[in-house]
C-alpha cells in the first residue's frame, strides 16, 4: 500500500469512503437484481430506493427525479440528447462529455476569471426563437471556478429555453440545491465524492420533458434501460449521506495558495478573482512546464494532475484556460491540486515544500538563465 | 463450500434466478477490493503511480475477457452493462454504416434492449426483419439465409435466450453472415462464461457480455468490437475519448477487475461446472416428471445452457403458483419484463398457448447451486403444483378427459 503517497487529485477521482465499500460489500454479498419479483430481488430494489433518497437528499430533489447512471458523462450525454432540443448553448469551460456531446452547439465564451457571461448568453438566446437547450456547469473541474448557475437559469428560462448544470464536481463539496437553482437537468457523478466509479445520477426534474437514449428493460421508470448496479449505488447513496457535509477546506485552500505565490510570486491562480470550489487550485509555475511538475511531484510522492484525467494522457494545453484567454505558454505550466474527504493539512504542507524544492531547483534557475540569454 | 456461507443465509429463499442475476463470487469481491481501496485511482489519470495501477487493473481485466472469446484484448471494450453494449452495437453500426446499408436482420425472441433498439432505428428510418423461431426456440437458418441481402448491414441474434437457455446455432449464422458481407453481433449476455465462444470460429464481429451474469458485478459489461476486418461505431457515450473512443468516462477500475476475474473463473471451470449443472438440471427434471404429469419443458432441451429450465405446468395459475413457492425466488420470465403480468413473449413467438405461457416458471441454476436445495424446490413444486391442482375445476376436467379448448365459456 503506498502509503508515503499524497493524494491530491481528488477532482480526477476520490478515494472510496468506508462506509460506502461497507454497504457496497454487503450488497455484493447478497445480489439480486431489483426487477425480480421475488424476495431477493425486492432487496436489491430496497437498496436502490433507498439510495435514491439520500442521492436526492444531497441535492434538494425529490428521489423520483433521480435517474442512475453509469457516471457524470452518461448523466451529460444523455442529457443533451434527452431534452430533445436541436439548438444548444454550452460554456466553453464544460467538461468534455457535454462539449462533445452533440455538434453544431453555440459556445458560449467565459470571462476573464472563468464565469460566463450573461449578457452574451441573453443575447445568444434572443438571436432565434427556436427553444433552446442551455448547458452550464456548476464547478469547474480544472480551476474550481463556481458559475452564477440560478442567473443562468433565470436568463435562460426567461427566454424559454431548459438548462442542464454538470454539478458533477460541485456537488458533495458545497451545497448544490437542485430546487433552488432552478435547473431542469443535473449531473452527478459518485467516484468524485467517495462515492465508487461506475454510477451516476442524472437528476430531472419532474415535468420537465426527457427521452431517453438507451432502450430496453425499462428501469429507472423507463428513463434508462439496464440492470442496476445494485452494490454501485448502494455505495454512492453512503457517500452522498457523507458528502453532504461538504468539504470546509476554503482555508487550507487559501493557505495553499499564499504560500505558493510566496515562493513564486510570478506564479499565477487561475480563476482566483472568482467564488471557487474549496477543494481546488489550479496554478501555474513560472517557467515549468506542468508535465515537469506532475512528474517531479510524483516522484517526490505527491499526485497532482495536468487538467482534466480523462486527457491527461495527452499532454494537450487546456482548454478551459484558453478559453478564460490565458496565453498558451502559461497554460502549459498550470498545475491543478484538489483536496477531498481524507485530505489532511500535513499533504498540503508536504506539497507546498514540494513544489518549493522544485521551483528553487528549475523553475528559479530557468527564469535566471531565461533573463541572462 | 465455503463460499456459499457467504453467499446465502440461512433465513435466505433458494435462488434459482440465475438468468436474472447471479450471486457474486467471493474470489471476484477478492479481486476488487484493493481496486475499491488503496489502489482507487482513475485508470486515465497518466501522470502518477496510482492512475497507472489502477489502469494495469484495467487492462489484465481486458485481456481475461478477451481470452474467454477468444478475441484480442485491443477488441475488448469496457461497457456499463449488457444493455449498453447491445445499445451501442446495434445503434453504432446501423448509425455509421448508414448510408450504404440500412437493413437489420434480428429474431423475435431478442432480450428487450436489443428488440427496443431496433423498433428505435425502424422510427429513424431503417429496415428491420424480426425472423420467426422455431418450435424449439432455435432461428432456421435457411430463414435467415433468405432474409439477409445486399443492403443488410447488421444481424444481430442472441448466443442464447434469457428465458428459455436454447443455443442459437452461432457458427453456421455467423458463416451466413459473412458469406453475405453482414456484421453478426451476438448478445452473450447469457452465454459467455457459460458456453465456449470463440468469435473467430464463429465470424462474430460483435459480442455483448454482462458482468453480473458470470458471477461478476453489476454496472459493467464489455462489448467485443471486430478490428479485423474492422468494425466501425458511432459512440454513444462521447467526451473524454477513453475506450478508444468507443466509450467514454472515466472507469469503473473494480468492476472491470471483477469482470475480468469472473471471466477468468467462468474459463478455468465452465466444463467441470456444465457437467455438474447438467446432472443437477436433469435431476430436477426427472424429480418433476416423476410426480407430476403435464409438465411440459419449453424450448430445445439439448441445445441450452445446463443451468436453465423453463417448465410449463398445465392448469396451474402462474401467480398463484409464485406466491405459493416463497421460499424459492424463480422467476416467471425476464426480470425486466417481470413486474408485468403479460405472458412472456418468448414463449408466445414459440407458439406455446396463452394459458401455457402464464404457468411457466423459468428456473435458473448455478455456481451456488447445491443437490440438497435441488431436492427441496423439487419438493416445494410438487407440493405446490398438486395443491393448486387440487382446487383447480380446469384441472379436474382435463383428468376427466374433457378438452379444455372445446369449452364455450359463457359470457356475463
Amino acid at each position: 500500500m503506498p502509503a508515503a503517497h499524497t493524494y491530491l487529485d481528488h477532482n480526477a477521482t476520490s478515494p472510496l469512503r468506508p462506509a460506502a465499500l461497507d454497504a457496497m460489500v454487503e450488497a455484493l454479498q447478497v445480489g439480486g437484481n431489483p426487477s425480480s419479483v421475488h424476495r431477493v430481488g425486492r432487496t436489491a430494489r430496497a437498496r436502490v430506493d433507498s439510495a435514491r433518497q439520500h442521492v436526492a437528499a444531497l441535492i434538494g430533489a425529490r428521489s423520483s427525479e433521480v435517474v442512475f447512471t453509469s457516471g457524470g458523462t452518461e448523466a451529460n450525454n444523455s442529457a443533451l440528447a434527452g431534452a430533445g432540443r436541436r439548438r444548444m448553448l454550452v460554456s466553453a469551460v464544460e467538461h468534455d462529455s457535454v462539449l462533445k456531446a452533440s455538434t453544431g452547439m453555440d459556445i458560449m465564451p467565459v470571462q476573464g476569471n472563468g464565469i460566463v457571461d450573461l449578457g452574451v448568453l441573453e443575447n445568444s438566446l434572443a438571436a432565434s426563437t427556436e427553444p433552446a437547450l442551455v448547458s452550464v456547469m456548476f464547478a469547474n473541474n480544472e480551476t474550481g471556478v463556481l458559475q452564477p448557475i440560478a442567473d443562468v437559469v433565470r436568463v435562460a428560462h426567461a427566454a424559454g429555453a431548459l438548462v442542464h448544470c454538470d454539478a458533477v464536481q460541485g456537488a458533495g463539496k458545497v451545497p448544490v440545491d437542485f430546487r433552488g437553482l432552478g435547473v431542469d437537468y443535473l449531473s452527478l457523478s459518485a467516484h468524485k465524492l467517495g462515492g465508487p466509479a461506475g454510477v451516476g445520477a442524472l437528476v430531472v426534474r419532474s415535468g420537465a420533458p426527457f427521452a431517453p437514449d438507451r432502450l430496453g428493460g425499462g428501469q429507472e421508470a423507463n428513463r434508462r434501460a439496464g440492470t442496476e448496479n445494485v452494490a454501485g449505488i448502494a455505495g454512492f447513496g453512503v457517500a452522498a449521506t457523507e458528502a453532504r457535509a461538504g468539504l470546509a477546506t476554503a482555508e487550507w485552500r487559501d493557505h495553499l495558495e499564499a504560500a505558493l505565490l510566496k515562493i513564486a510570486p510570478a506564479a499565477r491562480v487561475h480563476g482566483a478573482s472568482a467564488d471557487r470550489l474549496p477543494n481546488t487550485t489550479c496554478i501555474s509555475m513560472p517557467g515549468v512546464r506542468a508535465e515537469t511538475q506532475v512528474m517531479a511531484l510524483d516522484l517526490a510522492g505527491i499526485c497532482v494532475s495536468a487538467g482534466a484525467a480523462c486527457s491527461s494522457g495527452k499532454v494537450t494545453r487546456s482548454a478551459v484556460l484558453l478559453a478564460m484567454g490565458v496565453e498558451p505558454a502559461e497554460a502549459e505550466m498550470a498545475l491543478r491540486i484538489s483536496f477531498g474527504w481524507n485530505t489532511c493539512f500535513d499533504d498540503i504542507e508536504r506539497l507546498i515544500a514540494a513544489w518549493r524544492d522544485l521551483y528553487t531547483r528549475v523553475g528559479h534557475s530557468d527564469i535566471v538563465r531565461a533573463r541572462a540569454a | 463450500m465455503n463460499a456459499i456461507a457467504q453467499i446465502r443465509r440461512n433465513d435466505q429463499p433458494i435462488y434459482l434466478d440465475y438468468q436474472a442475476t447471479t450471486p457474486m463470487d467471493p474470489r471476484v469481491l477478492e479481486a476488487m477490493m484493493p481496486y475499491f481501496t488503496y489502489k482507487f485511482g482513475n485508470p486515465g489519470s497518466r501522470s502518477h503511480s496510482y492512475g497507472w495501477e489502477a489502469e494495469e487493473g484495467v487492462e489484465k481485466a481486458r485481456s481475461q475477457v478477451a481470452k474467454l472469446i477468444g478475441a484480442d484484448e485491443k477488441e475488448v471494450i469496457f461497457t456499463s452493462g449488457a444493455t449498453e453494449s447491445n445499445n451501442l452495437a446495434i445503434k453504432g453500426v446501423a448509425e455509421f454504416y448508414k448510408d450504404r446499408r440500412n437493413h437489420i436482420v434480428t429474431t423475435v425472441t431478442e432480450h428487450k434492449c436489443v428488440l427496443d433498439t431496433c423498433r428505435h432505428l425502424e422510427q429513424q428510418g431503417f429496415d428491420v426483419t424480426y425472423l420467426p423461431v422455431q418450435q424449439n426456440g432455435l432461428v432456421d437458418l435457411e430463414q435467415l439465409r433468405a432474409a439477409v441481402t445486399d443492403k443488410t448491414v447488421l444481424v444481430s441474434i442472441m448466443a442464447v435466450n434469457n428465458e428459455i437457455g436454447v443455443i442459437q446455432p452461432l457458427a453456421e449464422i455467423g458463416k451466413i453472415c459473412r458469406e453475405k458481407g453482414a456484421f453478426f453481433h451476438t448478445d452473450a449476455a447469457q452465454a459467455a462464461g457459460k458456453i465456449a465462444l470463440d468469435v473467430e470460429a464463429m465470424n462474430i464481429d460483435l459480442m455483448s457480455i454482462s458482468g453480473h451474469k458470470i458471477y461478476g458485478p453489476k454496472g459493467i459489461g464489455a462489448l467485443y468490437v471486430r478490428r479485423k476486418p474492422r468494425v466501425r461505431l458511432v459512440a454513444m457515450i462521447v467526451g473524454g475519448g477513453q475506450e478508444r473512443g468507443f466509450r467514454s468516462g472515466t472507469l469503473p477500475t473494480p468492476l472491470c477487475v471483477g469482470l475480468g476475474e469472473a471471466a477468468e473463473i467462468c474459463m478455468k471451470e465452465m466444463d467441470g461446472e456444465a457437467v455438474r449443472l447438467t446432472k443437477l438440471r436433469d435431476r430436477m427434471l426427472k424429480g418433476l416428471n416423476a410426480k407430476l404429469p403435464e409438465i411440459y419443458v419449453n424450448g430445445d432441451l439439448d441445445r441450452r445452457i445446463p443451468g436453465n429450465l423453463n417448465i410449463s405446468f398445465a392448469h396451474v395459475e402462474g401467480e398463484s403458483l409464485m406466491m405459493g413457492i416463497k421460499n424459492l425466488s424463480v422467476s416467471s420470465g425476464s426480470a425486466c419484463t417481470s413486474a408485468s403480468l403479460e405472458p412472456s413473449y418468448v414463449l408466445r413467438a414459440l407458439g406455446v398457448e396463452e394459458e401455457m405461457a402464464h404457468t411457466s416458471l423459468r428456473i435458473g441454476l448455478g455456481r451456488f447451486t447445491t443437490e440438497h436445495e435441488v431436492d427441496t424446490a423439487v419438493a416445494e413444486l410438487v407440493h405446490h403444483v398438486t395443491k393448486l391442482r387440487q382446487m383447480s375445476p380446469l384441472w379436474e376436467m382435463s383428468q376427466e378427459g374433457i378438452d379444455i379448448k372445446s369449452i364455450e365459456w359463457a359470457a356475463h
